[in-house]
């Protein structure tokens, strides 16, 4: 059996996600790697464990019309096709089960045998065991699930592949990014996020910044603090935004909706700061703090 | 132009789910069901482009049981012109609602199709790109911004990074984002009208789809539980724990 793993790259280097995506991929057999746009087939090919990069510069923007039509002409030679759980591979890999149509297996978290996979339902409530009877089985991974593969150790093969036609239907306008100097979330070892009780985007920075400088933690948001315009959308973390499992996620004046905590309640420790002693946060936190934290948070970022 | 709104019918957002005591799914007998919420945010995105002359006609359509009529009069208590149900009492797969929902579009022609982004029940996010890639259309994911001008749709995206936007000519399907809107309330005389509004019931084994799951479910189960925490008073306290038993800075 052969998996075929869509791998993203920035700034030429391979995402962790995308390393989590192979390690998964390994337990099938050997494994392919595509990587759609200009930069990073280097990297890719020092990846551990890859037979071959196919490599698709014309793709510059990963849309999802080309990649799928690409991954639908590659899909005959693989058992599997995976990618992570990342806004490209949901984008991409569902529109492939489309063309093949296979039902896709969105955020697996466990491989139990080559067709039998673990994968989260209702924000994280329950944990459905699946069985696919695709020919070729096409999944996304949880990146918190599976540890990452190295990123040097390898050397593949590059093979560079041509775009396929295309139909002009979908075109890449922009893309806005903001720019940070902290961690990714998804990768950071400690994240702090802000909710609702923070009150406004200053607070929000004011408070949160020196104890992520403090612990080189990178910043997450609840849903009602990215609506409020406090953090940007790509911050947020949960059931619909990014999901995390640091070493110490700290939740300071957000509340513990189930929404949230699909997002974090895999961390290995949770701090909860809330004034409200009742808040749900508190029953997944195996610390909590109960108080104000605006007299909490600059009483912390002293104390570390 | 028509806009297609495809809505499923769930346990309601506020409810903590409960696994089935047999393993088989969870409890969704007398449990408050409600229309799945990004399905109404991406309902409110055609009410708007049909309010601004954009769009003449909103067809919600459901998938699902005799009961998912409730959500459908909802869809058109907030404003949709007709609905339809596509009725199975079968438990049905992205993969086979994808297929059900193109036959739908064959027979009504949208010229947009604006579904929400995943349903918060299996959380699959698929339905909507398994639809475009079917009808060979264009797809714009995690909308938090759609324009119409000259047959084209603008779409801004949520992506990992920040908000990538696409053009797409049209038709098209777009899949809803949280921040694309916030969803208007049914008021009382609107539920009213509602129920005079077209129902029409197509009966899902009447549109020559298999609708037999690729994906079958083997049993569900709890999560782990985490073990309970403890309650600190000072932060001195809080940072002491943290180095020292949790080990963790
Ligand atoms: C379909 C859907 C998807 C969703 N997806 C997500 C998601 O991905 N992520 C997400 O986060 N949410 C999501 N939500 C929203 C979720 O249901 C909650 O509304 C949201 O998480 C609440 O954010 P919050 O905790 O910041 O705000 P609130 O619930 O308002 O909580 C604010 C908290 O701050 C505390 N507080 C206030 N002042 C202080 C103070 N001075 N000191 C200390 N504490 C204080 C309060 O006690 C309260 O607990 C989703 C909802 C829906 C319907």
């Amino acid at each position: 059996m052969t998996a075929l793993v869509l791998i993203e790259a920035e700034n030429g280097v391979i995402r962790q996600a995308s390393r989590s995506a192979i390690a998964a991929a390994s337990r099938f057999g050997d494994v392919d790697a595509l990587l759609l746009g200009e930069t990073g087939a280097e990297a890719a090919s020092k990846l551990p464990g890859i037979r071959k990069v196919l490599h698709v510069p014309a793709l510059k923007h990963a849309l999802a019309e080309p990649a799928a039509a690409l991954l639908a002409g590659l899909a005959s030679s693989y058992s599997h096709i995976l990618s992570a759980t990342s806004s490209t591979g949901k984008n991409i890999l569902p529109r492939l089960a489309g063309l093949l149509d296979a039902q896709p297996i969105s955020d697996v978290v466990a491989i139990q045998d080559d067709a039998t996979f673990v994968r989260p339902i209702y924000a994280g409530n329950a944990l459905a065991t699946v069985q696919s009877s695709d020919s070729v089985k096409i999944m996304t991974i949880r990146s918190s699930s599976f540890d990452p593969v190295n990123e040097d150790g390898g050397s593949a093969s590059i093979e560079v592949l041509d775009a396929p036609a295309d139909d002009g239907k979908s075109n890449f306008v922009k893309l806005e990014q903001s720019q940070s100097d902290r961690p990714e979330l998804e990768v950071a070892r400690v994240v702090i996020s802000g909710g609702k009780g923070l009150k406004d985007a200053s607070n929000f920075h004011t408070l949160l910044e020196p104890i992520a400088d403090k612990l080189g933690a990178a910043i997450g948001a609840s849903r009602a603090a990215v609506d409020s315009g406090f953090a940007p959308n790509e911050m947020q973390v949960g059931q619909t935004g990014k999901v995390v499992a640091p070493e110490l996620y700290i939740a300071t004046g957000l509340s513990g909706a189930i929404q949230h905590l699909a997002g974090m309640k895999d961390s290995r420790v949770i701090v909860a700061i809330n004034i409200d002693p009742e808040a749900p946060i508190f029953k997944v936190a195996d610390y909590g703090m109960v108080g104000d934290l605006f007299e909490l948070l600059p009483a912390l970022a002293k104390a570390l | 132009m028509k806009v297609l709104v495809p809505v499923k019918r769930v346990v309601d957002y506020n409810i903590k789910p409960r696994v089935a005591a047999d393993g088989s799914g969870v409890e969704t007998q007398g449990v408050k069901m409600s229309m799945n919420p990004f399905d109404e945010i991406a309902l409110e995105e055609a009410l708007r482009l049909r309010e601004k002359g954009q769009a003449d006609e909103v067809i919600a359509v459901s998938i699902g049981p005799q009961v998912a009529q409730d959500v459908l009069r909802t869809a058109m208590a907030m404003g949709a012109d007709r609905a339809i149900l596509v009725q199975t009492e079968a438990e049905i797969e992205p993969r086979v609602v994808s297929s059900l929902l193109k036959a739908v579009v064959e027979k009504e022609q949208p010229g947009l199709i604006s579904m929400g982004k995943q349903a918060i029940d299996d959380d699959m996010n698929a339905t909507g790109q398994m639809l475009a890639a079917r009808l060979g259309w264009p797809q714009g994911t995690f909308a938090s911004k759609v324009e119409i001008t000259d047959g084209k749709v603008s779409v801004a995206r949520e992506v990992d990074g920040g908000t990538e936007t696409v053009a797409l000519t049209l038709p098209a399907v777009i899949t809803a984002d949280l921040r694309l809107n916030e969803p208007r309330y049914a008021s009382l005389p609107n539920i009213m009208k509602a129920r005079k509004k077209p129902l029409e019931t197509i009966a899902a084994d009447s549109l020559g789809v298999d609708l037999t799951p690729h994906l079958k479910i083997i049993s569900v189960a709890e999560p782990p539980e985490r073990k309970a925490g403890v309650i600190v008073e000072t932060v001195e306290e809080l940072v002491e724990k943290l180095k020292t038993e949790a080990k963790v800075i």
